[in-house]
């Protein structure tokens, strides 16, 4: 532990003097790195990084769950559930595939322009589901994935049992489904944190529209740099949480005792 | 005594291939028998059909008289009568080995939960495995992870219990203990119905052994007589390459 620390701590520093050394860096460090801009913006960049959260954190919620909806859906067996099965495919075909940048303008822009009668959504919300809605569409095969990679025969010892459809997935395939892709759907999320700031395109301030507009008033660009930190920092926790579940689930299984 | 379970004229084909052409089978309450023949000549397949867990081409299957392969039936209700061991143990990787016992008992039968656990405890410790209750199947070993599957498929009280070679996975060294296990399974009048490579065993334990090949029985009778003195030339040759390899 103590040596990681100190051999982790050189490198590090190692690094910084490389760079410090550098024949531009004076100039450099005071349009990167200044402290004083970076102390006078902060509180106005997480003021933006506010709306990234709860951006992130309604979607956190949403996504997973229509995700594993819509994958659920794509693994109904039987010719009757065919025409579900074209709907999931149809989802997850058409809104993987379009970029989110022309999502948040088609529902940003296009459902406000439909002037439904009292239905008029705020941009934070249509931002929030232009974003949910192609997350979906990637968790959606995430979660197929891990539900395909459940050996077929885990099931049939299942329904051996007598368990049902419903009864199979909840209590046999998923809860292996969901351990097998739990570093990719944390993976997703970490995209999700930075690409909610997109919603900024609808005229809300996020974090970087934030540092933005500070930068064109100082021309000065530490306001990106503390962005950047800010969203490092938020991404960290969530990496460090998968590697913990990770790693608990391991031990589990492979504990004699439990 | 009156059936149990009775095939009629089963017929199972995969796709253009027919694996079953047209078995008749009636096994009694209380009935052990023995399914034998080379690999490829059905027996797994047969089981599989009889626990309705392929769906017949043709043919049918009754349980205590009621014909289980219309299509009408509730098809998980007939499953939870049977209680199936597979040769690869397939026990829930992501429980422990009570919760794999318990899991049908609460959820399909919808017993008590203190009622389940304490008759589970009691399976595991005649299997002599009570001590690990609470480890998952990857620190047992095959031989203990098949008897742990064999208690989960006694655990819910099938009418029949269906058993797919179940020592076929487990090195020579473990096969003893479960195979012990189901001796004493068999001696508690349950109906019981195997597939097996183990002739000896067989010979031993069960009270009819039939003999599949090319997808249909081909000779049935008491083990004294299937797997002493066949009538089918096509058993006698099928005895006489086991008895080749040893393991008569």
């Amino acid at each position: 532990m103590v040596t990681a620390l100190v051999s982790t701590t050189l490198f590090v520093v190692l690094i910084g003097l490389a760079v410090t050394q550098a024949p531009g860096w004076d100039r450099t460090s005071r349009t990167f790195f200044s402290v004083s801009v970076a102390v006078d913006v902060l509180p106005v960049v997480l003021q933006g990084l506010w709306l990234n959260i709860r951006v992130l954190a309604i979607a956190a919620i949403l996504v997973p769950t229509i995700g594993l909806g819509i994958a659920l859906l794509r693994t109904l067996p039987g010719p009757v559930f065919l025409p579900v099965r074209l709907f999931a495919i149809g989802y997850v075909d058409v809104f993987r595939g379009l970029p989110l940048l022309l999502m948040l303008y088609l529902i940003g822009f296009g459902i406000p322009a439909l002037r439904f009668e009292g239905f008029d959504p705020s941009a934070f919300w249509l931002g929030t589901a232009a974003v949910t809605i192609t997350y979906s569409a990637y968790v959606a095969e995430v979660f197929r994935a891990g539900i395909e990679s459940v050996h077929p025969s885990q099931r049939l010892a299942a329904r051996s049992l007598g368990l049902s459809y419903p009864q199979t997935m909840g209590r046999v395939v998923l809860p292996q489904a969901i351990r097998n892709v739990t570093p990719a759907l944390l993976n997703d999320l970490v995209a999700l944190q930075k690409d909610v700031g997109l919603i900024s395109i609808l005229g809300l301030y996020d974090a970087i529209r934030r540092a933005q507009i500070e930068v064109a008033t100082t021309f000065n660009f530490t306001p990106y740099v503390v962005a950047g930190l800010l969203f490092v920092l938020l991404s960290v926790p969530t990496g460090r949480f998968a590697d913990a579940v990770n790693l608990r689930a391991a031990r589990r299984q492979q504990a004699g005792v439990a | 005594m009156s059936d149990l379970l009775e095939a009629r004229r089963l017929v199972k084909a995969y796709g253009a291939t027919p694996v079953l052409r047209g078995v008749d089978l009636s096994i009694a309450e209380g009935e052990v028998v023995a399914l034998v023949g080379a690999s490829g000549s059905g027996k797994s397949t047969l089981l599989r059909c009889l626990a309705l867990l392929e769906p017949v081409t043709d043919g049918q299957v009754f349980l205590d008289g009621e014909d289980i392969t219309d299509p009408d039936i509730d098809a998980d209700r007939i499953r939870a009568r049977f209680g199936v061991v597979f040769q690869s143990f397939n026990l829930f990787p992501h429980l422990t080995v009570l919760q794999n016992i318990c899991l049908a008992p609460r959820r399909v039968h919808r017993r008590d939960r203190v009622e389940v656990q304490a008759r589970a405890m009691e399976l595991l410790d005649r299997i002599g495995l009570a001590d690990r209750a609470g480890s998952y199947p990857d620190r047992l070993s095959g031989g203990q992870q098949q008897r742990v599957a064999i208690a989960r498929a006694v655990a819910v009280e099938p009418r029949v219990l269906v058993l797919d070679e179940v020592t076929s996975a487990l090195d020579p060294m473990l096969v003893a203990d479960v195979l012990g296990l189901v001796r004493e399974l068999a001696t508690q009048r349950r109906t019981i119905v195997m597939a097996t490579h183990e002739l000896g065993f067989a010979r031993q334990v069960a009270d009819r052994v039939c003999m599949l090949a090319a997808g249909v029985i081909i000779e049935s009778g008491p083990p004294s007589q299937v797997l002493v003195d066949p009538v089918d030339a096509r058993t006698r040759a099928f005895l006489g390459r086991v008895a080749q390899s040893g393991r008569l």
